[in-house]
Parts: C-alpha cells; sequence; structure tokens
C-alpha cells in the first residue's frame, strides 16, 4: 500500500501516470466489473439523493420528479429560518435528545449487570438457554413489539391495566399522556435489546484466562471483590468501545418506533426530528422544508458520529469502521 | 471441593442469591409477555373478556385462531414476506461480496476513493425526502423492486465482509493467479467458500432486517396485493383494524368481543418463524457481534 501511494505520488511524468493507470486499470478489470453494480447502486441510493439535498435550499414543485431536485428555484434559507423559529425546532431538538439519552442511561448499564450474572452459571446448558431466551425479543419487527406495547396498556383489556385493577388502581392510558411516553420508549427498549447487547460483554468475560480467577480466589478474595476487581477491569475496554458506539447515535433515534407509538396527544415528548420530517414532508407535501428539516439533523449526526469515531480512535486505537 | 465450601462465606451466599434473582427476573421479562400473548390467542374468548388469562391459557379453543388463519390477506402478506426474504438476502449477499471482494484486494487501483464512498454513507445520507423523491421518480412506487432495490447493501456489513476477504492469507491468491484464475473465479472458487461462517452471520442479518422491514413498506407499498406481513400486522395490531372479522361469517356482536384475542394471534403468527430460527442460530449471533466489534 505504502509502496504503491510513494509511487504515485512521486516525481513522475504525466505520461507515466497514464502507462499506470492503464496497466492497472487493465489488470483489475475484472474487480471493476464486479464492484461496477455497487458503484450504481451507491450512486443512485445515496449519492443522488445526497445532492439532491439541494432542495432544502429551493423550492421543490411536487411532481417535478428529481430534475426537480436541481432545476426549482432558489429560496436561500428560507425554510432553516422557518424551522428555527417555530415551536417545532426546540421541542424536536429536545425530544430527540432525551429519549436517546435516557436509553443511555437506563439501558446501557443492563447488558453488563446482565451479562455478569449470567456468567456465574456453572451450567453451560442453563446459560445457553437463559441467553437464548433474553435474545428472542431482539428480533421481533418493531411493528409487533410497539402491537405489544399497545395492546399490553391498553385502557380497555389490556393486562397491564387488569393488572392494576386487581391492586385497586383506576386504569390509566398510557399512551395519550405525554409523561409517560419516555419511560415506555426507553423501558420496552431495553427489553428488547438487554439479552443482545450482552453478547459482547459475556464474550469478554468468558475471555478471561481462569488462573486469574483461581490467583484471586487463592488470595481468599470473595465473589463481590472478584468481580470489582477482576472482572469489571477486564471489560472496560469493551464498555468504553460501546459507550462511545452509543454516543455516535445519539440524535438518531429509531424513527419507526416512534412513529408507531405516538399520536398527536403526546407529540409534546414524543415527536422526534424524523417523525416530524416524515409528517410535514410526506403528510403534508411540505418537501422542501421537510428536507432542510432532514439536513439540519443528517448535519448534527455527521458532527456526532465524527467526534465519537475520534473520540474511540483516541481511547483503544481502532475507529468503530 | 472442600476448599470452596470454606470460601463460600455468607457474603458469597447473598451474592449467588442476587445472581439467581437477577437472571429469574431477566428470563420472566422475556418469556411472559411472549406466554401471555400465546395463551390469549387460545383461551375461549369468554374468558379473555372477562380477564380471566392472565398467565396460562383458560379453557383452551383455537376459534380465533382458525378465523386469522382463514383470513386470505394473511397469507397474502406473508407470501410477499417471503419473497422479499428470500430475493432480499440472497441479492443483499451478492452485492456485499460484490464489493467487498474487491475492496479487500490490496493492489486493486481505486481502492481508496471506493472505500471512502462507502464509507462515507454512513456518516452522512440524503434524508428521507430525497431518497424518497428518487425512489418515486424511478418508479419504483407500489413495485417489489421498491423494498429490495432501496436497501440493496450496507455498508457496514461490506466493511465486515470486507475484512473476513482480508483475512485470507495470500498466498492462496497467488497460487490461483499463477494458475491464470482470473478475480471473478477466484471469489467465487476460492474466497468466498472460506467465509461461509461471516456470509452466514450477514445472512441471517440480513434475513432478519427484511423480515422485519416496514419502513420501506410504508414508504412505497400501498397496494395490499404487494404488502408485506408488517404492513398487514400494523393496521390489524395498531390500528384496531377489524378486517378479518368482517370476512368471517361470526356475528358482528361476537366479533368486537374477540378482536384483541385476534390481534394476539396474528402476533403469534408472524413471531414464531422467528423464534423458530434464532435458538438454531446462536452460535452465530456470537460470532456475528464479535465480528463488529473487533473491526478496526
Amino acid at each position: 500500500m505504502g509502496k504503491q501511494k510513494t509511487v504515485i505520488n512521486g516525481k513522475r511524468t504525466k505520461e507515466e501516470k497514464r502507462k499506470y493507470w492503464k496497466k492497472s486499470l487493465k489488470r483489475d478489470r475484472f474487480l471493476i466489473l464486479m464492484i461496477l453494480p455497487v458503484i450504481l447502486y451507491y450512486i443512485i441510493f445515496c449519492y443522488l439523493p445526497m445532492s439532491g439535498l439541494w432542495m432544502a435550499f429551493t423550492q421543490y414543485k411536487i411532481g417535478s420528479g428529481f430534475q426537480g431536485l436541481f432545476t426549482s428555484d432558489f429560496v436561500g434559507l428560507k425554510w432553516f429560518r422557518q424551522f428555527f423559529h417555530s415551536v417545532y425546532a426546540w421541542r424536536l431538538v429536545r425530544n430527540t435528545f432525551l429519549l436517546s439519552f435516557y436509553s443511555l442511561i437506563f439501558g446501557f448499564p443492563i447488558p453488563i449487570l446482565f451479562a455478569i450474572a449470567v456468567t456465574q452459571l456453572r451450567g453451560k446448558r442453563l446459560q445457553k438457554v437463559i441467553q437464548v431466551t433474553t435474545y428472542l425479543p431482539y428480533f421481533i419487527s418493531t411493528v409487533v413489539v410497539c402491537g405489544m406495547i399497545n395492546n399490553f396498556l391498553s385502557p380497555s383489556g389490556g393486562i397491564i391495566n387488569q393488572l392494576l385493577g386487581m391492586l385497586g388502581i383506576d386504569s390509566i392510558n398510557f399512551l395519550s399522556l405525554p409523561q409517560w411516553f419516555r419511560p415506555i420508549y426507553v423501558i420496552s427498549g431495553s427489553w428488547q435489546s438487554f439479552g443482545f447487547n450482552s453478547i459482547i460483554f459475556v464474550a469478554a468475560i468468558m475471555g478471561i484466562s481462569p488462573d486469574l480467577y483461581e490467583a484471586m480466589r487463592v488470595d481468599g478474595a470473595n465473589k463481590r471483590k472478584v468481580i470489582w476487581h477482576l472482572v469489571l477491569p477486564s471489560i472496560r475496554p469493551t464498555i468504553i468501545l460501546l459507550l462511545i458506539m452509543t454516543l455516535g447515535s445519539m440524535m438518531s433515534v429509531g424513527f419507526e418506533k416512534v412513529y408507531l407509538l405516538y399520536n398527536p396527544s403526546v407529540y409534546e415528548t414524543a415527536d422526534v426530528i424524523q417523525t416530524y420530517v416524515y409528517r410535514q414532508g410526506i403528510g403534508s407535501n411540505n418537501y422542501s422544508y421537510a428536507a432542510a428539516v432532514g439536513l439540519f439533523n443528517s448535519v448534527i449526526n455527521f458532527g456526532i458520529v465524527f467526534l465519537a469515531n475520534r473520540l474511540s480512535r483516541k481511547v483503544t486505537d481502532t475507529s468503530i469502521w | 471441593m472442600l476448599k470452596r465450601i470454606k470460601n463460600q462465606t455468607i457474603g458469597d451466599l447473598l451474592f449467588d442469591c442476587i445472581v439467581a434473582l437477577l437472571l429469574f427476573l431477566a428470563v420472566v421479562v422475556c418469556v411472559y409477555p411472549f406466554l401471555y400473548v400465546v395463551s390469549v390467542s387460545i383461551s375461549s374468548g369468554d374468558a379473555v373478556n372477562k380477564g380471566l388469562v392472565t398467565l396460562f391459557p383458560v379453557d383452551l379453543n383455537f376459534d380465533a385462531l382458525k378465523t386469522v388463519l382463514q383470513y386470505g390477506q394473511l397469507w397474502t402478506s406473508y407470501g410477499n414476506t417471503l419473497f422479499y426474504t428470500v430475493v432480499g438476502t440472497v441479492l443483499n449477499l451478492l452485492f456485499t461480496c460484490l464489493a467487498a471482494y474487491p475492496l479487500s484486494r490490496k493492489q486493486f487501483c481505486l481502492r481508496k476513493p471506493l472505500n471512502f464512498l462507502l464509507a462515507f454513507t454512513m456518516y452522512f445520507s440524503g434524508g428521507l425526502i430525497p431518497i424518497y423523491i428518487v425512489v418515486t421518480s424511478l418508479g419504483l412506487y407500489n413495485t417489489r423492486w421498491s423494498m429490495i432495490l432501496p436497501v440493496l447493501v450496507s455498508a457496514y456489513n461490506v466493511m465486515i465482509c470486507r475484512s473476513a476477504f482480508e483475512s485470507i492469507s495470500d498466498e492462496l491468491f497467488e497460487e490461483a493467479e499463477l494458475a491464470g484464475a482470473n478475480d471473478l473465479v477466484i471469489m467465487r472458487k476460492i474466497a468466498v467458500p472460506l467465509i461461509k461462517p461471516t456470509l452466514a452471520v450477514l445472512a441471517l442479518y440480513y434475513a432478519v432486517a427484511r423480515y422485519n422491514d416496514f419502513f420501506n413498506a410504508m414508504l412505497y407499498i400501498s397496494d395490499k396485493k404487494l404488502e408485506p406481513l408488517q404492513l398487514f400486522l400494523r393496521r390489524i395490531l395498531l390500528e384496531a383494524s377489524s378486517e378479518i372479522m368482517q370476512t368471517t361469517s361470526v356475528s358482528m356482536a361476537a366479533a368486537s368481543k374477540s378482536s384483541l384475542q385476534v390481534r394476539y394471534v396474528c402476533i403469534v403468527v408472524s413471531v414464531v418463524p422467528i423464534m423458530l430460527v434464532v435458538p438454531f442460530v446462536q452460535k452465530y449471533l456470537v460470532e456475528g457481534t464479535m465480528l463488529g466489534a473487533v473491526k478496526g
């Protein structure tokens, strides 16, 4: 790799460069042939939309197809101004951030705790069975998870309200009360992912050499001390790496779950940037305005992911990608 | 043995109790919702409405299950999902390999710029609206391709696949090249068979994503003949559609009674394939997460 680079950048005439490329392209013709369809895909479905973000600065007309992305009338920062002057800007940013933030605070420690607990088991079979059981929710579709939440929490016949009734508590219409949206989102999120997210911690704990355990036991350490002084320090790099990766997705809340769970009565706490973009764009045909809000979100995301990647490179010597 | 008992202090016993309690809780929390859904599905409508079902089925009864299984649209959407999952996953894997193999070859002259082309899409995207306009302008609205083409390949998975190809020893490639094989042959005959475990993991991830895909369906499919299972489920579970009851001979009164039950049956019917597959791929799951994490 390095060698090749110096050859290209070294002092060479145009003629030599041309020859080099001709030779390389000929040698690599099969590789190019292979990757050509993939490049086409990326150009059409990723880079064309990306350049289509130009529409955020124009007045896109419905039905003008993708030519309209580039040929509509220029309006400057009109849509951005409109967004930042609306009541939505702050609310959407706050909701998007808080849903991720609470998910991180409550969702992050659970897989670690679970991994530590499950690796304490001696029976490998039991350990496997417990693990599979906890992975299952991860593979259930968002629609089904939201369907379960919706029906479990239903004030008429939902199991949660039924159980509350047994305790003498009046039934609560959870999904139409703004104060319940975040807890529901966060708890169901951790429920769905804690088992799956624990896989990597379980693997890290299993990787600790048995000799180290033995040494600590011989020294008379009890189990609590083993966890504290051996297990936790050993999985610290894994914890940090995953924490950074999670931070990287801070402003990209899953659209589907919010979209499937929310309704106008809980917009105050539930509406996030993505759902607003959808309502404005596909719902109300304000394409350019919605694209502008989306661009705002993409730019923030880019910044956060970029920083997270930098941070991880610094901490672990490996970038996330 | 003796040593262990001696070390077993009260603190350790307490620790074991907490561990057991935690694990018990974890299992209950994961199993109970599904058990409850199954129990409601196969109890009698009366017992469900009176709120008698809380854990196990009461008055075993398969009427609701029969009603749902006789509903044609369920099978239409099931069939569509099967198509999207199988064709989608095969094309996903094909394109992932077609991208990953060239990018893994160190002498490939376009390696750097193309790597960047892919990696950049993980940082930045055009977002919902421009993608929607492009896809619909291509005439993909209400076609099966709208479920497959926009999600043809994931850059992240290409990176995983690329590092799997990179781990193959150079000598194998050199030998093949000396024997006169071109890259197409080398990939098919040598490289792909060697990274089968990685491909299995990627196939699993792609397949689950295609099976569960709701987002693209919601955006691009409105024709009921093309709708996947997830769209159907959304109508039944979240929009409380009573379409299933309306088509059966059951009287309206009885129908409204068992609508909750019908919803739970739909959950069971859609989740069963996943439940059957996941336990058998556990080994791959573990490998898969490690692939993603170790990647540099």
